[in-house]
């Protein structure tokens, strides 16, 4: 299959090893991806909490730009990113007059033709966790990890319209068939404060040491995450005391898929994964 | 009406509402509903799960169920200044469980516009200074160069050395870059800004 590939700010830098691990276990899966021409940033968090319309009219220039190519759905693999975009159209769906006022200052029309798709989706769904499952060469035994979905790929539901909002069960699933050993635990969809990290990091230090030792609780020895926020929150801010390694849900993938790249991804964690990994005889 | 009322009889709480917004008669629930544009925030029955499940209540000045009792008070001054509109991280928790429907995270961006536009200003100074770094950012590139936006933000809030080290171990692994590719038709970002910019 061939798809859209909406990159955003944070693939290009402090989230790299998500955005090569995509493109990998994308290749290995045979889905082809094309950059959306020209793209620019989400405005992610800091457009919608100052400036609504700009909030809108940001994501509304890439969901144009996305919507003059003939492939319909666009492969966004950043959470953040997921959410913006997701927002925009229902927002543009469901108000007409902001609808014209947008496409007034874009110049440009914007039909909500294209799909906007986290790859998780478009991995369970598309592809199928039997093919997944059959291309796994190393199975994970002995890694436990616990699915991290956050907030910014599930709420709200009707925006949204990804997993379960409150119990998402398609991270599980997806490690699951790579032969993770899955653990239970309460705390998959909530906050990590990501968007106070940098301006109020003492109140998300407590976040984030929340998130992890409830995972400890769970019997985990890592978090899986699919979202660049959660990962650099998640990875850097966690006491010395509590911290896990975290992954990107893609590294793992191509990990169990014996791809190309993980041991130089792992070296981009602040977390060292290698010593877990490699102590499972995984790499 | 109400300022004449106001001013004879010394009639609180009607005094923010009545003095802020003077002739049309638009109180300050009227203009947070506007702004929302969906459920209509009267619809709270305060059963205060958004405040049960919201991540931030503790660390908040006015939990977000006050923050709506607040808002139908008529209370101005106090929820545009307060810490607590600042302190959402947006999660958007609250929305998700309100058995109303009432978009506690979308009028959480709404009295945040309107601290701004009303020269208000910021209770959580440093938030605000992010979000204009990060802003600023994308209107100079088009995307985000996370070290720039990073020493832009450090410039603005004074805060020059935490995360130093840390900064500096992302640096050496190559996680922040100096340069990263831009959006080549800038000017069609830069307009979307003037655009969209509140007067």
């Amino acid at each position: 299959m061939k798809v859209q590939y909406y990159p955003g700010c944070s693939l290009h830098g402090t989230a790299k090893e998500y955005d090569q691990s995509v493109k990998a276990v994308s290749r290995a899966l045979g889905i082809e991806l094309k950059e959306v021409e020209d793209w620019s940033c989400c405005g992610a968090t800091s457009a919608h909490a100052t400036n609504f319309r700009l909030s809108v009219a940001l994501p509304a220039r890439n969901l144009a730009a996305a919507e003059k190519s003939d492939l319909k759905d666009v492969m966004v693999p950043c959470a953040a990113c997921f959410n913006r975009f997701k927002s925009a159209q229902h927002h543009l769906g469901h108000d007409a007059a902001l609808k014209t006022d947008i496409e007034k200052i874009l110049g440009r029309k914007v039909e909500g033709t294209v799909s906007v798709r986290n790859p998780i989706d478009i991995f369970c769904k598309d592809i199928g966790l039997d093919t997944l499952e059959g291309k796994v060469t190393r199975k994970l035994t002995g890694l436990k990890p616990v699915s991290y979905y956050g907030c910014l790929l599930l709420r709200p539901p009707e925006v949204c319209q990804f997993d379960d909002y409150e119990n998402p069960v398609l991270l599980d699933k997806l490690l699951g068939a790579m032969g993770a050993d899955v653990r239970p635990w309460s705390y998959k969809t909530d906050c990590c404060g990501g968007s106070l990290t940098i301006s109020r990091t003492d109140i998300v230090i407590k976040m984030v040491d929340k998130l992890v030792s409830m995972a400890r609780e769970a019997g985990a020895n890592c978090i899986v995450t699919a979202c660049p926020v959660c990962m650099a929150n998640v990875d850097m801010r966690a006491s010395e005391n509590v911290r896990l390694p975290v992954f990107y849900f893609t590294e793992l993938v191509a990990l169990a898929m014996g791809l190309q790249g993980p041991a130089s991804w792992f070296k981009l964690h602040n977390v060292d994964p290698t010593p877990l990994v490699s102590g499972l005889g995984l790499l | 009406m109400s300022k004449v009322l106001v001013k004879s009889f010394g009639c609180w709480p009607l005094t923010e509402d009545s003095e802020t917004n003077g002739e049309d008669m638009k109180t300050f629930l009227d203009e947070v509903n506007e702004r929302i544009n969906g459920v209509p925030i009267q619809r709270c029955y305060h059963c205060r799960k958004c405040t049960a499940g919201c991540p931030l209540a503790s660390v908040m000045e006015y939990n977000p169920n006050k923050i709506i009792k607040m808002i139908q008070l008529g209370m101005r001054d106090k929820v545009l200044g307060s810490s607590t509109i600042w302190l959402c991280a947006s999660c958007e928790t609250c929305i998700t469980r309100c058995p109303n429907e009432v978009d506690i995270a979308r009028m959480m961006d709404a009295l945040r516009e309107m601290a701004i536009v009303s020269g208000v200003g910021a209770r959580e100074k440093n938030v605000l200074h992010f979000h204009e770094a990060f802003l600023a950012n994308i209107r100079s590139n088009g995307r985000i160069n996370e070290t720039m936006m990073t020493v832009n933000y450090k410039l603005k809030s004074g805060d020059l050395f935490s995360d130093a080290a840390m900064g500096l171990s992302m640096f050496m692994k190559g996680k922040l870059a100096l340069i990263s590719p831009k959006t080549k038709d800038i000017q069609s970002v830069r307009g979307i800004f003037d655009k969209t910019k509140n007067a």
